[in-house]
């Protein structure tokens, strides 16, 4: 039973996670009005299932990885809650939001694990996993050419100088919404991305999947990721902070591809 | 003439010491009138721009020193400054005015700004009655020869305003300038037409800030903007992506910190400062801040100079016209004086009676010395009848020195004097080879 009410909850934390997608790209309004109630059921919803696990348990059981997962998300969404009433303000959301629902996620699937009725169907699945991974870079890398670019644009307006870079780079705001906007398109990707692998992962190795080095690293760099779009959103960052913190999630991407040789789930095959 | 220039433009002195010199609107009656008071000025003027100071003087003789009269009229010594001014006498300086009022001599060459503020500075100098006969001829002329430049060249039609550079800039900041507002500092002229180049390429909001609020909501009411009390000038200032600022002020007005705050409260938001005032209003510490661009006057130069070379034909076109009425205007001086006109008027009547008495020589046959004498005072006695009311006009009209050069031209032109026909000849020469290039 507690599994069933953890699965409603993600389900309703689903909602704050689209939320949060929407709001990064200033479309939060479509939600706005549901996503409180929603985070809001989600999180009785979480309450209950907590409660019957320890009921059903007997006691707390902070060794199951499972347990630890979704108390830890369930905390986090009672600060947030604690924040929202405090400053009736749903923007803490954006970066909560995807990680309790990445963490309930996790130990719902966790619990009972996902299997893949043929072959087929669990490469299909490697697939799509791989696929949105690799969009989900590629946003992130272009964001980093385009902070790069920004970082030129700006020398050059700053340093007053007309030459020919000056007049045929394109202009600050155009460079700063390709940033932005192939940010924003890069994270649902890596986001859904990472939630397919976690379900593979799950299904081979257990709950402790994550312990994976590169697994782990990409869960880092995803948070940078979404680091470096809320810093935007927020208050705005460009230029040179948005380019290092670019600079940083491309450093740990790269970190991520090397990591494959440390991988036990990502090995590839000697050629 | 004994005409003296001397100045700073943007091309000899940094902005930095074109500020010491600067005059205000508000001091620059009081300013010329100290000029035309020095002694062995006759008569002066001052033009003060953002660009240049060009104190313009007539002496009494040729060995006035007007470089001394800085220190009466600044206050400070001139002297570190020395290698920044540029001096000009007689022809050059003739020259340099026309070359100036044709906007030849501008930061943005061709740009039209330059003739208006010429032409209000000469306002002001007549207003406090520091202009009179000679200035005025020179004035009248330059005018007239700015006016000759900007229909016979190109130089205008390409002219990049300082404005028009603003707004490329502006737009590789901000992209388009779709939905962007924009902050007057100061309702100046500058301002207004940066602001008109901005809002024609889409910048939507336009606030005012002025110390004295008339002038920022009569500025404001032309483009439908909000004009603003200026003690709220520093809350409201981050309202706008683009800021130009062109006020009196002696000191900056907007320096780092506050630069700090207004990104704060924009969230990073890009801010452009253009600064149009000299003194600057704008602290350059505040260009290191990430995400506020400011460009002062200078280096709105260095953009316009990229531009420069475009024109540079057309600029050659315009020297030759400047120089050219730099040779009628002095040539004119010259005539200016009633005695060379009195002198080959006599020549000219002179020479008809003597070569009328030739004529008839032959008909009378021989005369008594007696009779040669009659006939000489007869002949003598009718020219001197007839000249005697042309010479009275001409002397008189020397005294009113706006009718003279009309009264000269109507003289020269009724006894077909030979001067006048010469360099009518000339000028046509010139104009057809000039209709050649073309």
């Amino acid at each position: 039973m507690p599994l069933i009410w953890l699965r409603v909850a993600v389900a309703f934390y689903a909602v704050g996670l689209v939320y949060s997608l929407l709001l990064l790209g200033k479309r939060g309004a479509l939600l706005a009005k549901v996503v409180e109630p929603a985070v809001g059921f989600g999180l009785i919803f979480h309450f209950v299932s907590l409660v019957e696990y320890t009921v059903l348990v007997g006691r707390l059981s902070w060794a199951s990885i499972n347990y630890s997962e979704s108390l830890l998300a369930f905390v986090a969404m009672v600060v947030f809650f604690i924040f929202f009433v405090g400053y009736r303000s749903t923007s803490l959301g954006i970066v909560i939001f995807p990680i309790v629902f990445l963490l309930t996620f996790a130990s719902a699937v966790g619990q009972h694990p996902v299997t893949f009725a043929s072959p087929a169907l669990r490469s299909s699945w490697i697939f799509v996993h791989v696929v949105m991974i690799f969009t989900g870079y590629a946003g992130l890398f272009l964001s980093f050419g385009a902070s790069l670019l920004y970082l030129m644009q700006e020398r050059a307006l700053k340093a007053k100088s007309s030459d020919g870079l000056l007049s045929k780079l394109p202009s600050l705001q155009t460079i700063d919404d390709i940033g932005y906007n192939s940010l924003l398109f890069g994270f649902p990707f890596m986001t859904f991305g990472l939630i397919a692998g976690s379900v593979l992962a799950i299904e081979k190795f257990g709950p402790l999947f994550f312990a994976d080095p590169k697994i782990l690293l990409s869960f880092i760099m995803w948070i940078v990721y979404m680091l470096l779009l809320y810093t935007r959103w927020n208050s705005g960052w460009r230029g040179r902070r948005a380019a290092l913190l670019a600079t940083f999630a491309f450093v740990i991407a790269l970190g991520v591809w090397a990591a494959n040789s440390l991988s036990r789930v990502h090995r590839f095959p000697p050629l | 003439m004994n005409l003296i220039v001397i100045g700073v433009n943007h091309q000899t002195a940094p902005v930095g010491v074109r500020e010491q010199f600067a005059i205000s609107e508000a001091r620059l009656p009081e300013a010329v009138k100290c000029l035309a008071s020095q002694p062995g000025i006759e008569e002066a003027m001052i033009v003060s721009t953002c660009n240049r100071v060009e104190l313009v003087a007539r002496a009494n003789g040729s060995n006035v020193d007007l470089q001394a009269c800085l220190q009466k009229l600044y206050g400070f010594d001139p002297q570190p400054f020395r290698k920044y001014l540029y001096e000009y006498r007689e022809r050059d300086a003739i020259r340099h005015v026309f070359r100036v009022t044709s906007s030849l001599d501008s930061m943005v060459v061709g740009e039209p700004q330059i003739l208006g503020q010429v032409k209000e500075a000469y306002a002001t100098a007549r207003a406090v009655g520091a202009v009179n006969s000679q200035l005025d001829a020179l004035l009248s002329r330059a005018f007239a020869v700015a006016k000759r430049v900007r229909t016979e060249t190109a130089i205008a039609m390409s002219a990049v305003s300082i404005a028009s550079v603003a707004v490329d800039l502006a737009k590789k900041i901000f992209g388009n300038l779709e939905g962007k507002s924009v902050y007057l500092v100061g309702a100046g002229k500058m301002c207004e037409l940066a602001a008109r180049h901005l809002a024609a390429h889409g910048a939507k909001k336009i606030y005012v800030g002025n110390r004295t609020y008339e002038r920022a909501a009569a500025l404001a009411a032309k483009f439908n903007g909000e004009a603003i009390v200026f003690d709220q000038l520093y809350d409201t200032v981050d309202r706008a992506d683009i800021v130009i600022t062109s006020t009196g002020a002696p000191h900056t007005i907007f320096r780092k910190e506050h630069g700090e705050k207004f990104l704060s409260r924009r969230r990073n938001r890009p801010m452009f400062f253009i600064d149009i005032a000299v003194p600057r209003d704008v602290d350059p510490e505040m260009n290191k801040l990430d995400g506020i661009f400011v460009y002062d006057i200078d280096d709105l130069q260095q953009v316009v100079a990229s531009h420069m070379s475009d024109r540079r034909v057309e600029a050659d076109r315009a020297e030759a016209i400047v120089q050219l009425e730099v040779d009628k205007f002095l040539a004119r001086l010259q005539t200016l004086d009633v005695v060379p006109t009195i002198v080959s008027l006599q020549e000219h009547l002179e020479t008809v009676r003597q070569a009328e008495i030739d004529r008839v020589r032959g008909r009378l046959g021989a005369l008594t010395p007696e009779q040669e004498m009659a006939v000489e005072a007869l002949s003598r006695g009718i020219i001197n009848k007839i000249m005697h009311t042309p010479i009275t006009t001409l002397k008189s009209a020397a005294r009113e020195s706006s009718e003279s050069t009309t009264v000269i031209d109507l003289v020269r032109k009724l006894f077909n004097l030979r001067d006048v026909r010469k360099a009518e000849a000339d000028e046509e020469t010139v104009s057809e080879k000039t209709g050649a290039q073309r």
